[in-house]
């Protein structure tokens, strides 16, 4: 989207086009961020769903490969609803500072 | 057309039922209950097709509202005062999302104390909201104004929502006369409902109500200043139209007496019809009364007043709230400041009145006229801002 417009030239009623947030990269907001580990991941899609801001990637092959930290702000949805066993998590959090 | 005995209420209801709104979502709240209580008589006997959302306070009807409008549909909704100022966090997120929502407001005095009685307290609160503001008069005007506030919401220079208002009570609860359109009439007077930005067209996907900070919330609010703008020429063109399909003409103010007036009185809603009365007696009498009625306050028709009121020596600011400010009702406030550049001016009077629904009579038409016409002839007014009739 083009920056600093005019209000004539803004769409009408306060709309934006859809898909905009593609633009507004919010990994800088994160302080814990996920780690994936690819050995204990049961391709089970649960971190893909319920990624508030898309940020699960997946391989051509539909397969979880990791997480976009362009965009993941550390919110650890992921971590939560992830169904391994504590012990053998597919996602962990880990401090952005150590 | 159907001559019918309505109340305004009745009237308001009537309008929505021939409306045929697609989404009507609302809260029984006094004096307003009876125009969605009889609505939703209309949707339970299957006489419009209208999904009714029976919600569990304002502040979700006017937030289904808001959604309903935002999906491309036609809404409506009505309430009074307390319910009013329940969905005020809502009514400006309304405006700014340009959601031709249209709402039957009656007229009721704010808590506290509590009161259900007519005054113009709870939407003189929501004035500077964005939403256009329509005084009725009389159940016929309400009937008229509902219809129009349609076609002037729906304008596509226009695209804001906008209330028509009774006063609790005097017109919501009295049976009138009224002549009504058929029901096809008002079909093809309306016309189809036009989505504009709808979050249910697929082929346009849009984000509505986004976060707007430093960057963008001041341009966002500038279409609702332009359209508020556009309005004015809207309301005029509409009523033209309606005057010429069904013979009942309308402004942004009217003129009753006032060409040749030097006393005169300013006034919104069931009030001017006492005053009309009192106006003709003193003419009778060679006294030169007029009445300037308000009935658009949003936008508020500032060049008209100027023009109307320019040869009149003194007139009466009639103010059905006060507002706190110490310089008297929101009318008078405005009003004032309106006159500010004139060149030729009536010295002004305030008259904040009929507070919790307090009678105004002809008898104290007559009084303020009276007065007017000492102010007329010593060049001097005597009060600034009068609040008139209460005891002391």
């Amino acid at each position: 989207m083009k920056k600093n417009m005019g209000y004539k030239e803004l769409m009408h009623g306060d709309a934006l086009p859809a898909g905009t947030a593609a633009e507004f990269q919010t990994g800088d907001w994160r302080s814990e961020r996920p780690v994936f580990h690819k050995d204990k991941c049961i391709n089970c899609y649960f971190c893909w769903i319920y990624c508030p801001d898309s940020a699960i990637i997946l391989d051509e092959e539909k397969k979880v490969v990791g997480i976009d930290y362009r965009y993941c702000k550390g919110c650890g949805i992921c971590n939560t609803e992830c169904p391994t066993k504590p012990d053998k998590r597919a996602i962990t959090m880990e401090p952005e500072r150590k | 057309m159907p001559i019918l005995a309505k109340t305004g209420n009745e009237a308001m209801a009537e309008a929505m039922r021939q409306i045929n709104p697609d989404v009507v979502a609302a809260y029984p709240i006094t004096p307003a209950t009876e125009v969605v209580m009889i609505f939703s008589g209309f949707v339970a006997d299957g006489l419009v097709d209208t999904e009714f959302v029976a919600v569990e306070s304002e502040h979700s009807a006017m937030s289904a509202c808001v959604g309903a409008a935002a999906a491309g549909c036609r809404v409506m909704t009505g309430t009074s005062s307390q319910g009013l100022q329940l969905m005020s966090e809502i009514l400006p997120i309304a405006s700014a999302l340009r959601q031709p929502i249209v709402l039957c407001e009656v007229n009721r005095a704010l808590s506290g104390p509590i009161n259900i009685h007519c005054d113009h307290s709870d939407t003189m609160a929501v004035r500077d909201f964005g939403w256009i503001q329509i005084f009725s008069e009389n159940a016929q005007e309400a009937y008229d104004n509902i219809l129009q506030l349609i076609k002037i919401t729906e304008n596509e220079s226009v695209r804001l929502p906008g209330m028509a208002t009774t006063d609790g009570f005097i017109i919501s609860h009295c049976m009138e006369k009224i002549e009504a359109l058929d029901d096809n009439e008002v079909k093809e007077y309306l016309g189809e409902h036009k989505k504009m930005n709808s979050v249910l067209d697929l082929d346009k996907p849009v984000t509505l109500g986004a976060l707007d900070l430093q960057d963008y919330y001041f341009e966002h609010k500038m279409p609702i200043i332009e359209a508020m703008k556009n309005s004015k020429d809207v309301i005029l063109k509409v009523a033209k139209d309606f005057a010429k399909r069904y013979g009942r003409e309308y402004g942004l103010i009217e003129e009753y007496k006032l060409a040749d007036a030097e006393i005169a009185l300013v006034a919104l809603g069931s009030t001017c019809g006492t005053a009309r009365v009192v106006i003709d007696e003193l003419r009778e009498k060679g006294v030169k009364a007029g009445l300037l009625k308000i009935r658009v306050f949003r936008p508020f028709p500032a060049e008209e007043i100027v023009k109307a009121l320019s040869k009149v020596k003194a007139a009466a600011i009639m103010d059905r709230s006060d507002m706190y400010s110490n310089q008297g009702g929101p009318l008078f406030s405005e009003l004032r400041s309106a006159m500010y550049e004139a060149k030729d001016k009536p010295l002004l009077t305030n008259y904040v009145y009929g507070l919790g629904g307090r009678e105004i009579s002809l008898e104290d038409i007559q009084k303020i006229f009276a007065e007017q016409k000492e102010a007329a002839a010593s060049g001097k007014v005597k009060q600034l801002i009068q609040h008139f009739g209460v005891r002391e």
